[in-house]
């Protein structure tokens, strides 16, 4: 692995992994899975090489406790997977949400349900990157639609995680997660790596979830000289357990209240033309490229067409839906799933009088600029 | 006669294990040698050998939006599934290469049938039928430089493979300069 202003033809799921590293990441587990492979392929060859550690785990459920563990003892730290693994992987997401430990997990969507079609691409898991864990939760999601953004997005991913102590999903498509493109890999320290709060109150007064004015509290390692206890049960700010009523308003609120009060910050959008446009194209990962293409077509016929890109998927880019779909006639999303998770959506947001037109796939097929343009004319 | 253009969209497909990712890679790598920009996809199904395989390659100097080919400069076809999914391209005069040792002779100008499995057997190196072939489709339409290709075969493979890699680029070159001298093109 090189790293520096060279060009190479790179695969996204190896941007990913080199951007996981670039970020500081030293700790992987996982269990491999189509079409995320690539990704414990390339840690179980690198992170020995940076001093870091690799772990084929017995399933995901132990790929998500070792990367959470990892992570309270200072690592960042992160696996990858697809929707089966994702599946599994919930209940201890919940207890990294609860806990409030940086992660990154990488889902490489594929077509389900199920085992489904393990090498064809989906975009499914939208709702599950929401909702997936049970109770009330909340996690940043983040789509990369070019191997370029799997870069940029997953050094992202870790800096939010850190930030805001948080598991982040970084969840491209199988397409994007497969392809190769040219691209030149920044070289350190051009592209900004942000590591979390360690505590700078004595041992005595620490509390490890006492959050400080940004909403969040500063996390000391497991073995330091800090007493950080981190239970699944509901706790105070001291981590242990506390049953009183007041206290969970508390801790559910500031779960949800340190991520919506940085939404400048956490909630990514791209636009292409968006700004004056009769239709706008709202699309994310892969579609975003079909989209683009359709627009430009629909340009050269004299139609104010843009695009609207979701890179952060959730929290959901309310305000930025709202601005360019409310001055739109006409909206499209374009997503390879059955039910249109994204345009259920964008129709909350814009409400019932809105033209929105959804474009689906769910057979594991590409969806072409044609088919986009079609549902259009 | 084919001019000089920078946009190239290259499909080939077959059947898993026929090394057509690879190929793809390597034809990818081959144009970023170049100073292009490509967009390489691909497409297979869960068994490692057999069922369908396909890798696409976009070279362009600008920005690729649409990550898939659209409008195919040229074909590979090693199987006769591959072939009845892109034969109609060769009747709008794109070049379609496939292996007649694999798929039934078909007729047309635009139709580029080569022995390339029995070529490459006869030279010593079966699974190379893809290095084969790219040699005879970068001949006929220049999408890259070939001194990039056999650059890229130097930085992949070692000692004799290297060797014998490299006579299998120059030989499906020669397929193609043996015969343009008798079908006007």
């Amino acid at each position: 692995m090189i790293v520096g202003r060279e060009v190479r033809l790179m695969q996204g799921n190896q941007a990913m992994s080199e951007a996981a590293i670039y970020a500081g990441a030293r700790f992987y587990a996982g269990y491999p899975i189509t079409p995320s492979s690539e990704i414990a392929e390339e840690c179980s060859k690198v992170m020995l090489q940076v001093g870091g550690v690799s772990m084929q785990m017995e399933d995901e459920i132990a790929s998500i406790a070792a990367v959470i563990g990892a992570s309270l003892a200072g690592a960042k730290a992160f696996t990858a997977t697809s929707g089966p693994g994702f599946s599994l992987m919930q209940e201890n997401l919940g207890l990294a949400v609860m806990g409030e430990v940086p992660c990154v997990v990488i889902d490489v969507q594929r077509r389900g349900p199920s085992t489904g079609l393990s090498t064809k691409p989906a975009q499914g898991d939208v709702m599950q990157l929401r909702w997936g864990r049970h109770g009330d939760q909340m996690v940043i999601a983040l789509c990369p639609a070019t191997v370029s953004e799997c870069f940029f997005m997953t050094v992202k991913a870790f800096n939010l995680a850190e930030k805001f102590r948080v598991p982040v999903i970084v969840s491209p498509d199988e397409i994007v997660g497969h392809m190769r493109e040219t691209f030149c890999v920044p070289e350190l320290g051009e592209v900004e790596v942000i590591d979390r709060k360690r505590p700078s109150v004595p041992p005595e007064r620490y509390k490890p979830f006492t959050a400080d004015a940004d909403g969040v509290a500063p996390l000391a390692a497991y073995g330091s000289d800090y007493i950080t206890h981190v239970s699944s049960s509901m706790h105070g700010p001291d981590g242990y357990s506390n049953n009183d009523p007041a206290n969970a308003a508390w801790r559910v609120a500031q779960l949800h209240r340190k991520i919506e009060m940085h939404r400048e910050e956490i909630v990514l959008t791209k636009s292409f033309a968006a700004d004056d446009a009769d239709v706008l194209l709202i699309a994310f990962g892969v579609t975003t490229r079909a989209s683009r293409a359709a627009a430009l077509e629909l340009r050269k016929e004299g139609i104010r067409a843009g695009v609207l890109q979701l890179i952060t998927l959730w929290p959901f880019a309310d305000q930025e839906v709202a601005l360019l779909g409310g001055r739109a006639k006409t909206v499209v999303v374009t997503e390879m799933n059955y039910s249109g998770q994204v345009a259920g959506e964008v129709q909350r947001v814009l409400g019932g009088g809105a033209d929105i037109r959804r474009v689906n796939s769910y057979n594991g097929q590409i969806i072409t600029p044609q088919a986009i343009l079609k549902a259009i004319r | 006669m084919s001019e000089h253009k920078e946009r190239y969209e290259i499909i080939m497909a077959g059947s898993g294990g026929q090394g057509l990712v690879l190929a793809g890679i390597m034809l990818g790598e081959a144009a970023m040698f170049d100073g292009k920009v490509v967009v390489q996809t691909q497409t297979y199904e869960a068994a490692s050998r057999g069922g369908f395989s396909m890798a696409e390659v976009i070279i362009d100097r600008e920005e690729i939006i649409y990550q898939q080919v659209q409008d195919p400069d040229i074909v590979l076809a090693l199987t006769e599934e591959s072939m009845e999914k892109y034969a109609t391209v060769a009747e709008k005069g794109v070049p379609v290469f496939y292996d007649t040792t694999l798929v039934k002779a078909r007729s047309g100008i635009a139709m580029a049938g080569y022995p390339f499995t029995r070529i490459a057997s006869d030279l010593g190196n079966v699974s190379a039928v893809n290095i084969l072939a790219l040699g005879a489709m970068i001949a006929r339409i220049p999408m890259v430089r070939m001194e990039s290709l056999a650059g890229v075969i130097r930085k992949r493979f070692p000692g004799k493979i290297l060797e014998v890699n490299l006579t299998m680029l120059e030989k499906g070159a020669e397929l193609i300069r043996e015969t343009m001298g008798r079908i006007p093109i």
